[in-house]
């Protein structure tokens, strides 16, 4: 998959888990950025992001995901493979 | 959705736009509690069970139509996830949970100390969540002896936690079974080493029932829950590691369905009756067009053999007291047919207590079915395998549970059972006859049509009436009656096991438990009378009977009984109270039909009555009080 292609399915997927509104993506958005995002919904994040793209992530990887632009190329990755 | 691999599969799915629908209805001012229901009633994902309960905080007080219930959550692990899903699934089986998390990892002082903000809250009920690590159970003992002690241990554990929640907090403790762990240690092997954690938590969990869970009780079984997901399916290690979340995101929604249909159970809201379609439901192929030797049912092929074991499971459910009830666009001699002449046919005419086949359309006929069997369409799980009646039945009766399931009748039986309609808190001798009771009744409907006037036929029926101060053998049908009735409650107080309990021998209460039989059968207990006594009048704190006897006199012959006992202590007047529900106007003539007089119309409606007993006279009834 394509970074865009990533992203544009990516950000419904975060509306939906955060339960908020028009999420502007950003490469360097992290979770201090959103109120919503804290260690509990992060869980429920990877779950339904893996569940979207039909991926695995490793326990270390979900704990390197420094960035949003990170889990993007992760995400492309996995994706593509 | 066909197969048993999706999550909650007898429901329908969410819409897609789900969240966005939860918005606008969350924002009207008029809130549409029905809507929000429909939505709560689709098989909402971990996401949307946060956006269900977001609103339903954000709403609570202002939806209409939900029994209100505290409940308070203690645990050794992150509860956040499964407050949120409990508050969202609890709409779906018709309550208003508030919920009150104990501080993450606070187990013994939560339910210990009568200062903690778990006892302040005034729960309802506690649920208890612990783990296998927290227990002792995680990690394997196996040193000779070690096994009993870690499960002993254990079992010391959670006796003292429930003690806890019943005498301190004074609430409902509700308890958990353990899931078995998805890995082994042995292998299979594993179920011969006492002190595997697989074995140990099996003893656990038979312990648990055997020694800790008593009457008043509620008992989650968890383990039964995640074997029927899939071991594999409910454990995730990752969001144990990451956050302590003891069992799968994706299992959620199923465990919540779980404790919430025994707590809707415990506030009377478990089925009653299975209503069956026929043509390609209780038989394969239409009777109509197919004719007897056409339709599918019975041995010999796979169609068949599946019908029969719907029919199989709807006995089965018969025999521990649910009703049957066949609801059909059928001629009814077409419909008939099979019930009397096929050979392969479990079902038979004697089992249904209500058949109706007809061309009226089927919500008509349902309420039909209801009325005649003296119970709500709240009541009602309706089977059919036609999607058109289905949604036809959601949307004109939305209180009658309509499972999904699926097109092929291989898998009708399981997703009846899975969808837990039929959730009990108890079983007695009375649920494995109550199906008989209503048999009983349409007996005595033909009986009325031949009798010529009421009077007579109330004699013809040689009733006896037994009643009895509460005491341990009544007890569990005492709670259940005070928990599960609805119209003839001229209160609709409830009280669990334990205080049930705690009335046997309260000298200020007054209690009755009544039971009437008649020469078509007994009815078991129908009636339960809580009066508070004070030195001139009674007050009558609860008064319910089952509408199985409805228009038999028998409230007369209870306040005759309890006149007389009132006389003897001297006392002046008798104090009745009706507190209007949603359900129990058919009561609210109650007092003026009995001769009390009306002293007071409260803001909600509630009024109080008063009977001097020096003017009070005992009708003479066609019932001998025994």
């Amino acid at each position: 998959m394509t970074r865009e292609e990533v992203i544009g399915k990516l950000v419904p997927v975060m509306e939906d888990v955060f339960d908020i509104d028009d999420l502007d993506y950003a490469e360097t958005l992290t979770a201090g950025d959103i109120p919503e995002w804290d260690s509990l919904s992060h869980v429920r994040l990877m779950v339904a992001v893996e569940r979207a793209f039909a991926i695995r992530f490793t326990s270390s990887e979900i704990e390197d995901f420094k960035v949003l632009g990170d889990l993007v190329t992760a995400i492309a990755v996995k994706a593509a493979g | 959705m066909s197969d048993m691999s999706s999550i909650l599969p007898w429901l329908l799915p969410p819409p897609v736009d789900f969240r966005q629908q939860i918005k606008v209805l969350a924002k009207e001012d008029a809130i549409d509690s029905s809507a929000l229901r429909r939505l709560a009633a689709t098989a909402m994902s971990i996401d949307q069970l946060g956006q269900m309960s977001k609103a339903i905080t954000a709403i609570g007080p202002r939806l209409t139509g939900l029994t209100p219930m505290t409940l308070a959550l203690v645990g050794s692990h992150t509860l956040d996830y499964v407050t949120q899903a409990l508050v969202a699934t609890g709409l779906r089986h018709g309550l208003l949970l508030s919920l009150v998390k104990a501080d993450y990892g606070l187990v013994a002082q939560s339910v210990l100390d009568p200062q903690s903000p778990i006892a302040a809250a005034k729960a309802d009920a506690v649920l208890l969540s612990l783990d296998p690590l927290m227990l002792g159970l995680a990690i394997p003992q196996l040193d000779p002896g070690a096994a009993e002690t870690a499960v002993d241990g254990a079992i010391a554990q959670v006796t003292m936690l429930a003690a806890g929640i019943r005498e301190q907090i004074g609430a409902i403790a509700v308890m958990q079974t353990l899931p078995e762990p998805a890995d082994s240690l042995f292998g299979g092997y594993d179920t011969r080493v006492a002190g595997s954690p697989r074995a140990m938590i099996a003893a656990f969990n038979r312990r648990l029932v055997e020694e800790v869970v008593r009457g008043g009780d509620l008992l989650i079984d968890v383990a039964f829950a995640a074997a029927s997901f899939g071991l594999d399916r409910w454990h995730d290690p990752r969001a144990w590691h990451s956050a302590k979340i003891a069992l799968s995101l994706d299992a959620m929604p199923l465990y919540a369905d779980h404790v919430c249909r025994v707590l809707g159970a415990a506030k009377g809201k478990a089925r009653k009756c299975l209503v069956l379609d026929l043509d390609n439901t209780v038989w394969g192929g239409v009777i109509g067009d197919d004719g007897l030797e056409g339709i599918r049912i019975g041995q010999g092929n796979a169609t068949g053999e599946a019908h029969l074991a719907v029919q199989a499971l709807a006995l089965n459910l018969r025999q521990r007291g649910i009703v049957l009830a066949v609801c059909s666009k059928n001629e009814e001699s077409n419909a008939l047919l099979p019930f009397r002449e096929h050979k392969d046919m479990l079902l038979r005419e004697e089992h249904v207590a209500a058949f109706v086949a007809n061309w009226t359309d089927k919500a008509a006929n349902l309420r039909h079915i209801a009325e005649m069997l003296n119970i709500g369409t709240d009541a009602l799980v309706f089977l059919d395998d036609n999607p058109a009646e289905r949604a036809i039945i959601r949307q004109e009766l939305p209180e009658v549970a309509v499972p999904e399931i699926g097109d092929d009748p291989a898998l009708y039986p399981g997703m009846l059972t899975r969808a837990g309609y039929f959730e009990a808190l108890s079983f007695g001798a009375e649920d494995a006859q109550r199906a008989t009771f209503y048999q009983d009744n349409a007996h005595r409907k033909t009986a009325a049509a031949s009798a010529t006037n009421l009077d007579e036929y109330l004699t013809s029926l040689d009733m006896v009436l037994e009643a009895r101060p509460f005491n341990a053998q009544g007890r569990s049908r005492i709670a259940q009656l005070i928990n599960k009735s609805n119209q003839f409650n001229l209160t609709t107080r409830r009280y669990g096991e334990n205080e049930v309990a705690a009335l046997e021998n309260e000298p200020k209460v007054f209690t009755l438990q009544v039971r009437l039989a008649d020469r078509f059968g007994d009815n078991g207990m129908i009636s339960v009378i809580i009066f508070r006594k004070g030195s001139d009048s009674w007050e009558a704190d609860t008064w319910l009977m089952s509408c199985r006897v409805l228009g038999r006199r028998v409230e007369q012959a209870v306040l005759a009984i309890v006149a007389k006992a009132a006389l003897e202590e001297g006392v002046q007047y008798l104090v009745g109270r009706y507190i209007p529900s949603a359900k129990n106007a058919l009561v609210q003539d109650h007092y003026a039909k009995l001769g009390f007089t009306k002293m007071e119309t409260g803001k909600d409606g509630a009024t109080t009555w008063k009977l001097l007993l020096a003017a009070y006279e005992a009708p003479v009834l066609p019932i001998a009080i025994n």
